[in-house]
């Protein structure tokens, strides 16, 4: 009796999982302080939300550095439901610091929107705890709750601004297609328990592995419905749909937060699922993502080149992105994930601070998300134009800058495997995607505003820009760090079949 | 294995024929004298003043929402219920945990209001 | 003694409940209804759970139960909220005239 107990309690565990714990701590706090402050004083609550993070980041260091000091490979918690390894780890960091980013630039813009509340940087941080358990979960349930704590926040998130129609709508639509996804992905999932016996992915990428010939319907049935599940959170073609509309309607800090931390989040899950779980199974998924990449790729592509809504036209810019991502996955090897990890990394920054242009165009009568209201930005803000024109170029993969490290290791690892029909047409839709970026470009830099209304934009804000831009242009001059941090990531799944992580 | 159905069957059968005979017993005894009255819906005896499909206050609706969440929470509850001794401390704090945070959402709930009824 | 009912009826049971959730999803115009059908389908997944969980003698697929059933309530809280919303905008539950943002 007493065993049972002392299997879970002890301080070891809690240290594992102290960032998730740190984090709903803090975001329960900002829900009794948001009682506390009076109206005016709501900024106390973004205070105590980046707080949060810094306590997170605290215990997340911990962790960490008890990897390095005992050269393991990762911890784990909680009868092997929670593992904390390197790619936990990196995709942790990578949640703190896109959510960090984003509350500085919604102090200001919530304010804008006279929808304030403390709520909002509460669901945010409960929303980072859901990401922070699908990417250390080892266990499907742990997983699942994780991506519905995600997702749950985050319906609340998008439909945040209540009196807005149009940001209503974007939750509705959210909330039906994931929460439909959701229960597509739970039928995968219980099919792979069925067929394995087991929660634990490890073990259920090894006991499908082993499965007789007979129930290889059953098994391609679960394949096929936790992949469809898993496609629709990272928003690939043809399960995008719900992106643009929840993107476009969504307050735009948020759009920027789903768009980086959110598929991230859902990447890390992927990852998790592929690399463990249906290790073994890749004759049955290699086709299914191969398609779905190439109909991403184009699909993203050529749908952004009509766009209006510079918010619209990011949604389905960052679809293209994640077509690109999934070819690292088609690629399979140790490049390509590392193209994935590195690509994630590049993208959280440079995709933020295009949003956070965005946000600084926001006034009380203007929304600022049409291409027309960003022309002239040259002449109003040469700066934010410029910062702007450093994002894109990024996100178009141009050298020196971020992005092109993304793409490269894409490229590299398809060549590597042999794919070079993919390598081109990926190619190719880089040209493509040039195209609508230069056309936001051309309208800061070419055409005159439309109206002379200066832009003030506040200090969190700019301090996000310059974070962002500093990122950007340092990852494509000085990759080399952020490579190897990737590098290390790649330690665990490599180690994956060795043995069960202790 | 089919023919293990045949109670269930004849029960079904059993089931569907009470009612049909009752009815149609009752059709055939009673008095059938139907006026304007008799028809109306029953209200307390006063006059029906308006659509029974008139729209509810939202009210309802976030008495209900709150009612699914703190109701559905109760499930988890009840498996340490009944292994509360084999669980021991350890339990019990884990369950306080849980219902701590429980607490935190109901101190916000009220504060906010939702629990009044204006 | 009566035999006990084969495990794949259970299956079949909930891979057709699925597919009525899928089908509703897709056809029905009523947020309400919509939102049924996908309670519908985790309610499938919940059977599919506690059947597999039976046949392998383990409690792990009736934890997952109570998570998918914790998880479907709030979904249902959260919906319910953004319905209203909606509602308060628009004055409709049909999800066709909810179509401010398109292409």
């Amino acid at each position: 009796m007493q065993t049972f107990a002392a299997q879970f309690a002890n301080a070891h565990d809690l240290m594992v999982v102290m960032p998730m714990v740190m984090l709903t701590l803090f975001a329960c706090g900002v829900l009794i302080i948001d009682l506390l402050l009076p109206a005016g004083d709501k900024r106390w609550n973004a205070a105590t939300a980046a707080l949060g993070l810094l306590f997170a980041g605290g215990s997340l260091w911990r962790v960490q550095a008890t990897l390095a000091h005992q050269g393991m490979l990762g911890v784990s918690a909680f009868n092997g439901s929670v593992v904390m390894d390197p790619m936990a780890i990196f995709f942790c960091w990578l949640f703190l610091i896109a959510t960090g980013i984003t509350i500085l630039i919604s102090v200001r813009y919530m304010e804008i929107e006279q929808e304030d509340h403390g709520e909002y940087y509460a669901l945010m941080l409960f929303s980072v705890v859901g990401m922070m358990c699908m990417a250390s979960g080892k266990d499907i349930v742990l997983l699942f709750i994780g991506l519905e704590l995600m997702a749950i926040s985050t319906y609340v998130l998008v439909g945040f601004l209540r009196r807005d129609k149009r940001s209503n709508e974007a939750a509705l639509k959210y909330l039906l297609l994931g929460a439909f996804s959701s229960g597509i992905f739970a039928y995968g999932l219980s099919l792979m328990y069925g067929l394995s016996g087991t929660t634990d992915v490890t073990l259920i990428g090894r006991r499908l592995a082993g499965l007789p010939e007979s129930s290889h319907p059953i098994l391609m049935l679960a394949v096929v419905t936790t992949l469809a599940g898993l496609f629709f959170k990272i928003a690939a073609v043809p399960f995008h749909q719900w992106a643009p509309d929840a993107y476009e309607g969504a307050p735009t800090a948020i759009t920027g937060f789903m768009s980086v931390a959110g598929k991230a989040a859902a990447w890390a899950l992927l990852l998790r699922i592929f690399a463990f779980a249906l290790r073994y199974e890749q004759t049955i998924w290699m086709p299914m993502v191969i398609a779905v990449a190439v109909m991403t790729l184009t699909g993203g592509n050529l749908a952004a080149m009509t766009q209006n809504n510079l918010k619209r036209l990011l949604a389905y810019s960052s679809i293209a992105h994640v077509g690109y991502m999934l070819l690292g996955l088609v690629a399979w090897n140790e490049t390509g994930i590392k193209g994935i990890l590195v690509y994630l990394l590049v993208y959280t920054f440079m995709n933020l601070g295009a949003f956070a242009v965005i946000v600084s165009l926001r006034r009380r009568d203007l929304i600022g998300d049409e291409i027309d209201d960003i022309a002239g930005l040259w002449f109003k803000r040469p700066v934010e134009a410029l910062l702007m024109v450093i994002f894109l170029l990024s996100l178009g993969g141009i050298p020196p800058l971020a992005g092109f490290y993304g793409k490269y290791f894409i490229f590299l690892s398809l060549i590597e495997t042999g794919h070079y029909v993919l390598a081109s047409l990926a190619v190719f839709y880089i040209a493509v995607s040039l195209y609508y970026y230069l056309r936001i470009i051309n309208a800061m830099l070419m055409r005159p505003a439309l109206d002379a209304e200066p832009i003030q934009p506040a200090f969190g804000l700019r301090l996000a820009l310059w974070v962002t831009a500093l990122a950007t242009v340092g990852i494509g001059l000085f990759p080399e760090i952020f490579i190897r941090a990737a590098a290390w990531t790649m330690t665990a799944p490599r180690a994956v079949t060795q043995a069960f992580l202790r | 294995m089919p023919q293990n159905y045949i109670p269930i069957f004849l029960f079904m059968l059993v089931a569907l024929a009470i009612p049909v005979v009752t009815l149609v017993i009752a059709k055939a005894v009673r008095p059938d004298n139907p006026h304007a009255t008799k028809l109306m819906p029953y209200e307390c005896g006063i006059d029906p003043v308006d659509t029974a499909r008139a729209r509810y206050t939202v009210r309802f609706y976030i008495v209900a929402i709150l009612f699914v969440v703190f109701d559905v929470e109760t499930i988890f509850l009840f498996p340490w219920a009944v292994q509360f001794k084999m669980l021991g401390w350890f339990g019990f704090v884990e369950m306080m945990v849980f219902l701590a945070i429980l607490v935190v959402g109901y101190v916000w709930i009220w504060k906010k209001g939702a629990l009044e009824w204006v | 003694m009566m035999n006990t009912v084969p495990i794949s009826w259970y299956l079949v049971l909930s891979a057709v409940l699925f597919a009525c959730g899928v089908t509703g999803f897709i056809i029905k115009r009523n947020i309400i209804t919509i939102f049924m059908s996908i309670e519908l389908m985790l309610n499938a997944v919940n059977l599919s759970f506690v059947a597999f969980a039976y046949q392998w003698k383990q409690l792990n697929g009736e934890v997952f139960v109570f998570f998918v059933m914790v998880v479907a309530a709030a979904e249902a809280a959260v919906g319910l909220a953004i319905i209203i919303s909606v509602f308060r905008t628009r004055e409709t539950l049909s999800v066709d005239k909810v179509d401010l943002l398109k292409l």
